[in-house]
C-alpha cells in the first residue's frame, strides 16, 4: 500500500515518459535532493567529508561510467584505473597550462580528453568480444599508468613523480587544495553528479541508450535491424570515458589533493572495486550504480571500525582481515543475490505494494 | 659467430626460460576454463598461497599465530625447526586439493549456470579472501623459499659458448639461470604426464568429455562436480609448481600473486581454451617480452616496458585471430 502505482493515471505521452513517472518515486527524490542540497552542507565536518560522502559521489560517477559500458552496452572493462588516471593527470596539465581557467571547466575539459583516449582503447572491440576485450582492456589500465609514471612531461619533471593540486575557487571558495572547506568539496561534487546522472539517465532512455542495449543483448541481430555497432560501441565508449574521467579528475583534484599515479590509480584499487560496484549494485541500473559505490565506499570503514576498535586487533591483522573479509562478502554476496541491490531494491517494491495484505 | 648474433641467442634463450615461467601460470587458467568454463583470477593468488603454505610447513610455523597471539596474549611462533622438503611439498598438495574440495563445496557449487562474468567476478573475491587468509595464516612478511633447486649462472653454458665468438672479441659467454633450466625441465615432465593423463586415464578421459560438452558428459553419467574439484585440485597442483619456482626466484611475497597478470595476456594470445596455446602463447610472449626490451626499450629512456609490452602485443594478435592463436574458432548466430 505505500507504494501504490494505481490510480495513477498517464493522460499524455509526456507524463508517461517522466523520469519518476510514480508519484511516490518523485517525492522520495525530491527529499532526498532535498537534504543533500540543503541539509548536509550544513552539518557537514571533515571526517564524513574526507571518509564517507566524497569517495562516494566520486566512485557513483566511476560505477556509472562503467555501468554505461558495462551494464548497458555489455563491454566489460577492467581499464577503469587507467581511464581515471587520465582524467587526473589532463587536470593536472591544463591546471598549471592555464591558471585562470575554472575549474569546473578545466574537469570537463578533462573528461572529453578521457573520452578521446576511450574511443582509442575502445577501437579493439570491434573485433574482440568478451574475456578477450576485458584482458585487452588490462592492456590500457598498464600502459597509461606506465606512460603517467616514465614520461616526466606528464608530472612536470618533479622528483617524487607526485602530482600536486594547487587551489582554485568556485564564485570565491575554493574547492581545491588543502584550505578548502568541507561544505564547498561537497557541494562541488554533488552539483556534478547530480548533474550527470541526470544526463546518463536521459541519454540511457534515448535513442542511443536504446542501441547500446540492442548490442549488449545480441549484437548480430543489432546490427541485422540497423544499428552500427562501430558508432555504438565507440559511443558507448567514449560516453563511459567521459564518466571516469571527470570521476578521475575530482579524486585527484578534490579529494585526495597530490597522487602517485602506481598507487592510486591501480588496478586492486581501482579497477576492480569499480567492476565490483556495478556488480554488487546490479549491472544496468543507475540506482545500483550507487547502491554499489555506497556498499563499497561503507563496507571498510565499518570493518575497520569492528576491527580495531572493537576486537583490538593490531592494524595490520585487522588489514588482512579486512582483505579475507571483503573477498567473503563478494562471494556471498554473488551467491545470494548476483543481479545486486537494484535487484533487491525492486523485490522490496513488490512487497511494498502489497503491504500489509500480501494476499 | 659475431657478439651480436651470440647477444641474440642468448636473449631468445632467456625469453624462452622466461616464457615457460608464465606458461606454467596460464596452464592452470586454461584447465579450469576448459573444463569449469570459469575464468579463475586466483590463480595467481593459488600459487602465492601454495608458496606460502609450503615454507609455513618447511620452517614448522603455527598456522594463525599472529591472530591468536594478538587475541589471547600468548606467544606461539614455531612447531618444530624444520621439515623435510619432500614431506612439505607432500602436504601442500594435500592442502591445495583440500581448497579445491572446498571452493567447489562452497562456491561453485552455488554459481552453477550465472553469467561468466559473475562467475569471473566470485573468482576476484576468492583471490582476495585467499590472500587474507594466507597472510593471516603465515603472515605477510617476506619469506625465502629453498627446496634444494639450484640457483644462479649456468657456469658450464657460459664456458661452453664463450668459444663460440670470434678470436678476440669481448665475449664472456651466455648467462643462463640454472633455476630457469629446471622450471623448463619441470614444466616439460609436467605437461608430458599432463597430456598422458588425459590420454590414456579413465579420469582423463572423462575430463576432456566434460571439457567439451558438460551436458553430454551428465548423460553418459560423468559426476561433473568431482571432475571440477579434480580439475581444481589439478590447477591447485600446477600453481604450487608455478609458486615454488616463481617464489625460489624472488621470495614469497605479496607480488607473487601478480604473476596472474603475468599469464593473462600469455592466454589471450594462446586462446583460452587451448593447452598447446598456453604454452606456446607463453613462449612468444617470453621471447617478445625479452626482445623488446633490449632492442626497443633502448629507444625510450624510461625502459621498464615489461608491464604492458605482452598485452600490446596479445592485441595485436587478436585483431588478427579473434580467438587467440589456437582458440576454439568463435561461431555466432542470431
Amino acid at each position: 500500500m505505500i507504494y501504490k502505482e494505481t490510480g495513477q493515471y498517464k493522460s499524455s505521452y509526456k507524463s508517461d515518459h517522466a523520469i519518476f513517472p510514480l508519484l511516490q518515486d518523485k517525492i522520495a527524490f525530491s527529499t532526498l535532493m532535498f537534504i543533500a542540497f540543503l541539509i548536509i552542507p550544513f552539518v557537514i565536518n571533515s571526517y564524513w567529508e574526507k571518509a564517507i560522502l566524497v569517495p562516494f559521489l566520486i566512485f557513483s560517477l566511476a560505477a556509472i561510467g562503467l555501468n554505461i559500458l558495462t551494464g548497458y552496452c555489455g563491454q566489460v572493462s577492467l581499464g577503469t584505473g587507467g581511464f581515471m588516471a587520465v582524467g587526473a593527470f589532463s587536470t593536472y596539465k591544463i591546471m598549471t597550462y592555464f591558471p585562470d581557467m575554472n575549474i569546473m571547466i578545466i574537469i570537463l575539459i578533462s573528461g572529453l580528453i578521457t573520452a578521446a583516449v576511450g574511443i582509442i582503447f575502445g577501437l579493439p572491440s570491434l573485433r574482440i568480444k568478451g574475456f578477450y576485450l576485458a584482458v585487452a582492456t588490462l592492456a590500457s589500465q598498464f600502459f597509461l599508468v606506465w606512460l603517467f609514471n616514465k614520461v616526466p612531461w606528464f608530472y612536470n619533471y618533479s622528483d617524487t613523480g607526485q602530482i600536486t593540486v594547487s587551489e582554485r575557487t568556485m564564485f570565491g571558495i575554493p574547492v581545491t587544495g588543502a584550505e578548502a572547506p568541507s561544505y564547498a568539496t561537497y557541494l562541488f561534487c554533488l552539483v556534478l553528479v547530480v548533474t550527470l546522472s541526470f544526463a546518463a539517465k536521459n541519454l540511457i532512455r534515448s535513442k542511443m541508450g536504446r542501441s547500446w542495449m540492442a548490442i549488449r543483448d545480441m549484437d548480430i541481430a543489432a546490427e541485422i535491424i540497423g544499428v552500427p555497432p562501430l558508432k555504438t560501441k565507440l559511443s558507448a565508449f567514449a560516453i563511459s570515458s567521459f564518466y571516469i574521467g571527470v570521476a578521475g579528475a575530482l579524486y585527484f583534484a578534490v579529494f585526495l589533493g597530490a597522487i602517485e599515479v602506481t598507487e592510486s590509480f591501480d588496478i586492486m584499487t581501482i579497477s576492480f572495486p569499480v567492476l565490483f560496484m556495478i556488480i554488487i549494485g546490479g549491472l544496468g541500473s543507475m540506482l545500483g550504480s550507487f547502491l554499489g559505490a555506497a556498499f563499497v565506499v561503507t563496507l571498510p570503514i565499518g570493518l575497520k571500525f569492528l576491527m580495531v576498535d572493537m576486537v583490538g586487533l593490531s592494524a595490520v591483522t585487522a588489514k588482512h582481515f579486512e582483505i579475507t573479509i571483503w573477498g567473503l562478502l563478494m562471494i556471498i554476496f554473488l551467491i545470494v543475490e548476483p543481479h545486486g541491490l537494484a535487484r533487491l531494491w525492486s523485490i522490496a517494491k513488490e512487497k511494498l505494494r502489497r503491504w500489509p495484505f500480501p494476499y | 659467430m659475431s657478439v651480436e648474433l651470440l647477444n641474440f641467442i642468448e636473449t631468445v634463450l632467456n625469453g624462452l626460460m622466461s616464457g615457460v615461467m608464465y606458461s606454467l601460470v596460464a596452464l592452470g587458467f586454461v584447465l579450469i576454463f576448459k573444463a569449469s568454463g570459469v575464468f579463475n583470477f586466483a590463480q595467481g593468488v593459488f600459487a602465492l598461497f601454495a608458496a606460502l603454505t609450503l615454507v609455513g610447513y618447511q620452517t614448522g610455523q603455527v598456522p594463525f599465530a599472529h591472530l591468536i597471539n594478538e587475541l589471547f596474549g600468548t606467544n606461539y611462533h614455531n612447531w618444530y625447526a624444520s621439515m623435510p622438503n619432500f614431506l612439505a611439498i607432500l602436504l601442500t598438495m594435500i592442502t591445495m586439493i583440500a581448497l579445491a574440495w572446498i571452493i567447489e563445496r562452497l562456491v561453485l557449487k552455488h554459481l552453477i549456470n550465472q553469467d561468466p562474468i559473475i562467475l569471473f567476478m566470485a573468482t576476484i573475491g576468492l583471490a582476495f579472501a585467499l590472500e587474507g587468509v594466507g597472510d593471516l595464516m603465515w603472515g605477510s612478511d617476506v619469506k625465502v623459499l629453498d627446496v634444494g633447486i639450484p640457483s644462479g649462472g649456468s657456469i658450464w653454458l657460459e664456458e661452453a659458448t664463450i668459444g663460440l665468438a670470434a678470436e678476440g672479441s669481448d665475449y664472456y659467454g651466455m648467462y643462463v639461470d640454472v633455476l630457469n633450466i629446471w622450471a623448463t625441465v619441470i614444466a616439460v615432465i609436467l605437461v608430458v604426464s599432463l597430456a598422458l593423463f588425459s590420454q590414456y586415464t579413465k579420469t582423463g578421459r572423462a575430463l576432456r568429455a566434460v571439457a567439451d560438452d558438460h551436458q553430454a558428459a551428465l548423460s553418459v553419467g560423468i559426476s561433473l562436480r568431482s571432475i571440477w574439484i579434480l580439475v581444481w585440485a589439478i590447477s591447485g597442483f600446477i600453481a604450487m609448481v608455478a609458486g615454488i619456482m616463481w617464489g625460489t626466484e624472488s621470495g614469497v611475497q605479496f607480488s607473487l600473486s601478480l604473476i596472474a597478470l603475468k599469464a593473462l595476456p600469455v592466454l589471450i594470445l594462446g586462446g583460452f581454451t587451448s593447452i598447446p596455446g598456453a604454452i606456446i602463447g607463453g613462449l612468444l610472449i617470453g621471447v617478445g617480452e625479452k626482445l623488446a626490451e633490449i632492442y626497443i626499450g633502448g629507444y625510450f629512456e624510461t625502459g621498464a616496458l615489461e608491464n604492458w609490452f605482452a598485452y600490446v602485443m596479445a592485441l595485436v594478435f587478436l585483431l588478427f585471430r579473434p580467438q587467440g592463436l589456437f582458440g576454439d574458432k568463435i561461431i555466432e548466430r542470431v
